[in-house]
């Protein structure tokens, strides 16, 4: 049989109404112009009953509330408030309290989740065992009941004057955690900024080092000249202020202690309940990240003879933290939001001062609406630096 | 075997492209290719790889989109109308290079799915139809089984059977047999002879140029999104007319 | 090229090597050698863990055992003892595990506990997994649960929702939360990868932004706002306000696992389906979700755990679950030094269901490698 001859083929489609009905792309757009005007409408029938409600409750809209004073005292603050200030700088209180006790939780909760990340992949049957019981028991209970549970403890600490003597480095207290700090001097500051200007000269020189080595293949080893990069401008510093080396003891004196630095209980127990928490979720995600670079990777790169620094820092260490970060990220920003939990045992974060706000001004939308978007962006933020994240070490697949 | 000598393609054409053309982006892979398929006749597609074999059958049954052209199957054309669709495929059984069961249901399952669902049969007479085909292709006693528990070869005929309790009029083959180790090509090959025999009007994308030979009316060979030459076995094979034909043949039966 | 003679020098084993048979164990000697004392680091190590290791469990069980007053009624004597007070757990068992509950009707609560998990206990079990089993079960439980828990008729007393409490709530939110969460997740799931921008648009939207929230916030908007979004005169239950607010956000989070589990599924299998002529929905029963949910089955059951975890965040509103109860009859002067028993108590309790659902998480993941569903 042989082709037919060319040309359109039967008669020519004469539209009707009706195959509009049975077209693939009318009923698509059909779709979703119905889903998006229900989103709307919805959005609109919701919006609306909001309005009659608040007007009926004669509760006031917007957040012209922000300005008000707050007339309530914050306990624990980084920044200077007193109950004459606004509703709006309590948040901010709030924020930076969530913010500090999320810092110090991620720390605590990283160093702990290495050290047991570790130990889940030791050669030794013990250690392994001990940590995949921490692991286990740490990431199954409640967050919200480890965080009370060391409130309880905290609480139930003796008063300063019996209180626990840390080796003489600090105490704890039914009144926190107090320690020994440097003496406040100016030589701090400057130090600081020494401290970010080595970091910043160590990465310079770090660059320099590879430029240099990818233009004339002879390798410099950075390692020691960028620790004294980093280290040697602050020491310089602080010698050239005189050394100063005077310590701050903690003293017990009356019910209290002079001197020294205090976190308060509650900063502690949350601090401690959120970090332990996190800290078994971060143990998991290392020993993923471990058992993720093949044995045979390492011995191929032995077979190329690469040096064992640079089998660690271009085979080892890119493949580790391609699995390790991103859900480590993810640990983290889930960490911040477990700190929420601060209403449970007051510590003045940003949702506890919310919460206040809500109740003394009734405007729960616009109460809730501050604390939703303040985590948002954080989350927003965080996924926006991972998505970079991923798109620079993305194994080119394909 | 002499099947063409028994059954004569009547000549009505059941599928017929005109002027067909597809693009993937900017990339065109398909130009403005004819194509008349008549009943009971049988295609063969043949061509390098990447030369647009595989877009060119799946359009048949729109699994891809052409995008300028007329496609008409059975008198029906294939455009954006979802009835028309919906009837073209059901007259319409395909066979995947990489078979594509349902792993998680059982052969039976896979069978009698598309028959309860879409031609509203009973579970009885749908089993039945099943088990019917299922001795066709010759693993009757495979029904219980899970697809991953079987052979490729197996695997390949139980997906022939799936298409064929559709009872379709057409059926198309997208390399049936390249992901088969060489011991089951055969089997699966003479489950496809015999379909032909019975009549079916088959389009096949295959380099298995044997089958060619002795089952296709028509060989048709493809390069770079065209159509270059289809003509019947004896003269694709005896007398190329293109060059490009003849290197591609040189080629493949050279091994 | 010449190549040196190999000189072959033929040693016999010393030690028949037995052949290799994966069911044998490994002898003692040999494990203790590679997994405890491989070098003589190890094997300080080893000693000197294994030495604190000892010193605690000598004080666990020494506070929590030889020296702990299982059963008093005076605190006093718990009190003088220098171990545990697990006393304090028997003392105030009831008001931990029914919280506000009407005293005298508890054993309702105890009922209800029963065919809760006699009834669940028998949906997990494959053998029971055809509807004409489990609809008629559901049903009655829920029937039975319902009429135990609010009472109002054959002459039990009505007790308001608001005073629930303890464990059965616990479980009632925990329920709650995966029944109405996971087909909510799943639409997500599915709208984040459906061939509609609008509907992947809004699925995007929904599910980040509640996943970018703490899940404090959201149980706010259960109970603060969710009031204010309906008509003057509607009311929506507290606690079911609280348990749909609670399944949402973890809908979002499973959604996120199940579109894994979707974009596990090669395209071969949508084209197959497509040359059967399924439509979408056909195709996404019974051939998309079906493997999807399988896939993702082991993040699946850490979120169904979590789930069980987030349940006490209800503290914060002041519903009584187990966790809120426990914390208020510690506020009792004669027993709240005792409060370590009483919190470990419940964090057993949780960590046993939590047990119990991985190590039945793990069952299924058996069942589904052999092909058994
Ligand atoms: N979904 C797609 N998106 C973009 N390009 C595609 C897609 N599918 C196929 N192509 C391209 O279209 C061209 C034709 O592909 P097709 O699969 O039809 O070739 P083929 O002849 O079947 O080759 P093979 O023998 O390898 O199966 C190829 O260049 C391929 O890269
Ligand atoms: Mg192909």
């Amino acid at each position: 049989m042989t082709d037919a001859t060319p040309g359109r083929l039967g008669k020519p489609p004469t539209r009707r109404p009706k195959d509009l009905l049975y077209s693939e792309s009318f009923r698509t757009a059909l779709y979703q112009v119905a889903l998006a005007a229900g989103v709307v409408l919805l959005g609109l029938y919701l919006y609306q009953n909001v309005v009659e409600n608040l007007g009926r409750q004669n509760i006031a809209t917007g957040f012209g509330f922000l300005d008000e004073v707050s007339q309530f005292e914050i306990g624990e603050r980084l920044i200077d408030y007193s109950s004459r200030d606004s509703y709006g700088r309590a948040l901010l209180v709030g924020l930076m309290n969530t913010l500090s006790v999320s810092a110090a939780g991620i720390v605590v909760a990283t160093v702990i989740g290495f050290a047991v990340g570790i130990m889940r992949v030791s050669t030794n049957w013990l250690l392994q065992r001990i940590a995949l019981t921490y692991v286990e028991i740490v990431r199954n209970i409640p967050v919200i009941l480890q965080v009370i549970f060391w409130a309880a403890v905290i609480r139930n600490l003796p008063a300063p004057r019996q209180a626990l003597d840390l080796w003489g480095l600090g105490f704890l207290s039914n009144r926190g955690l107090t320690f020994l700090l440097p003496a406040a001097h100016p030589a701090h500051v400057w130090m600081l900024a020494a401290f970010a200007a080595g970091i910043a000269a160590a990465s310079v020189a770090a660059r320099m080092a590879r430029r240099h080595r990818e233009a004339t293949g002879r390798y410099v080893d950075m390692l020691w000249p960028c620790i004294g990069l980093i280290l040697g401008p602050p020491v310089l510093v602080w010698l050239g202020f005189g050394a100063p080396h005077e310590l701050s003891f903690p003293e017990r004196q009356g019910f209290n202690f002079t001197g020294g630095a205090t976190i308060s209980p509650e900063f502690v127990a949350l601090m401690a309940g959120i970090a332990l928490y996190s800290s078994g979720f971060i143990a998991e995600i290392v020993r993923a990240g471990i058992q993720a670079t093949p044995r045979g990777q390492v011995e191929a790169a032995r077979s190329i003879a690469l040096r064992p620094r640079f089998i660690l820092r271009y085979v080892v260490l890119p493949q580790a933290l391609r699995v390790i970060v991103p859900p480590l990220t993810s640990q983290y920003v889930s960490l911040i939001k477990n700190s929420s939990i601060a209403v449970v045992i007051g510590y003045p974060d940003l949702v506890n001062i919310g919460n206040t706000v809500m109740n003394q001004t009734g405007q729960a939308v616009e109460a809730i609406a501050v604390m939703m978007t303040v985590f948002l962006a954080i989350s927003l933020v965080t996924s926006l630096a991972m998505n970079f994240y991923n798109r620079l070490v993305a194994i080119k697949e394909r | 075997m002499t099947h063409s000598a028994q059954i004569e393609p009547t000549g009505a054409p059941v599928i017929q492209m005109r002027d067909v053309s597809k693009w993937f982006g900017q990339f065109q892979v398909l130009h403005e290719v004819d194509l008349d398929v008549g009943k009971g006749e049988r295609v063969v597609v043949c061509g390098p790889s990447g030369s647009g074999k595989s877009t060119l059958i799946r359009c048949i049954n729109r699994l891809e989109v052409h995008q300028s052209g007329q496609i008409v199957v059975n008198g029906l054309e294939l455009s954006d109308n979802v009835k028309n669709i919906e009837k073209i495929r059901r007259n319409i059984g395909m066979v995947f290079q990489n078979f594509n069961l349902f792993p998680h249901l059982t052969v039976l399952e896979n069978l009698t799915l598309g028959p309860m669902l879409t031609r509203h049969m009973k579970k009885a007479a749908a089993e039945e139809l099943a088990m019917h085909f299922l001795h066709k292709v010759r693993i009757p006693e495979q029904a219980q089984k899970y697809p991953l528990q079987l052979s490729g070869g197996q695997q390949q005929r139980v997906a022939i059977a799936r298409s064929l309790c559709m009872e379709p009029e057409i059926m198309l083959f997208d390399e049936p047999t390249s992901a088969l180790d060489p011991e089951m090509i055969k089997e699966v090959l003479d489950t496809m002879i015999e379909l032909a025999e019975s009549g079916m009007t088959m389009i096949v994308v295959t380099h298995e140029m044997g089958f060619a030979r002795t089952v296709a009316d028509k060989v048709v060979f493809m390069a770079d999104g065209r159509k270059v030459e289809a003509a019947p076995p004896e003269e694709f094979f005896g007398n190329p007319r293109e060059h490009r034909t003849r290197a591609f043949l040189d080629q493949i039966l050279k091994h | 090229m010449t190549l040196a003679p190999i000189e072959v020098v033929r040693r016999e084993a010393v030690v028949p090597v037995p052949a290799y048979d994966p069911d044998a164990r490994t002898p003692v000697g040999v494990w203790l050698k590679a997994n405890l004392f491989r070098s003589v680091g190890q094997s300080l190590l080893t000693l000197a863990v294994a030495a604190v290791l000892l010193r605690i469990l000598w004080f666990v069980l020494d506070w929590g055992v030889f020296n702990a007053v299982f059963y008093t009624t005076d605190p006093d004597v718990c009190r003088a003892a220098t171990g545990a007070c697990w006393a304090v757990v028997v003392e105030k068992h009831r008001p931990m595990l029914f919280g506000l509950y009407p005293y005298d009707e508890h054993w309702r609560l105890v009922l209800m506990m029963a065919i809760y998990l006699a009834t669940v206990v028998l949906s997990l079990w494959p053998r029971c997994w055809n509807l004409r089993f489990l609809v008629p079960l559901w049903t009655g439980a829920v029937l039975s649960i319902g009429i135990l828990m609010f009472g109002g008729v054959f002459g039990l007393p009505y007790v308001p929702t608001s005073e629930w409490g303890g464990l059965p709530l616990t479980m009632l939110l925990f329920t709650g939360t995966v029944l109405i969460g996971m087909p909510v997740a799943v639409l997500l799931a599915l709208g984040r990868r459906a061939p509609l921008p609008v509907a992947r648009g809004v699925s995007v939207v929904f599910i980040e932004s509640l996943r970018g929230v703490p899940l404090i916030t959201i149980l706010f908007v259960a109970v603060n706002v969710f009031p204010l979004f309906l008509p003057a005169g509607v009311e929506v239950n507290k606690l079911l306000r609280i348990t749909v607010g609670i399944a949402i956000f973890f809908a979002c989070y499973q959604a996120e696992v199940i579109r894994g589990g979707l974009q596990a599924i090669p395209r071969g299998q949508y084209e197959a389906a497509t040359s059967l002529s399924l439509t979408y929905w056909q195709t996404t029963r019974r051939i998309i979700l079906p493997q999807a949910l399988r896939i993702s089955l082991p993040a699946i059951t850490n979120h169904i755990i979590a789930a069980m975890k987030n349940t006490s965040f209800v503290i914060i509103i002041g519903l009584f679950d187990i966790l809120t109860a426990t914390t208020a009859v510690m506020q009792d002067p004669l027993w709240r030094r005792f409060y370590i028993e009483a919190y470990l108590f419940v964090a057993a309790v949780y960590l046993f269901f939590g047990y119990a659902l991985s190590r039945y998480a793990r069952q299924v993941e058996k069942w589904i490698a052999s092909g058994r569903i």
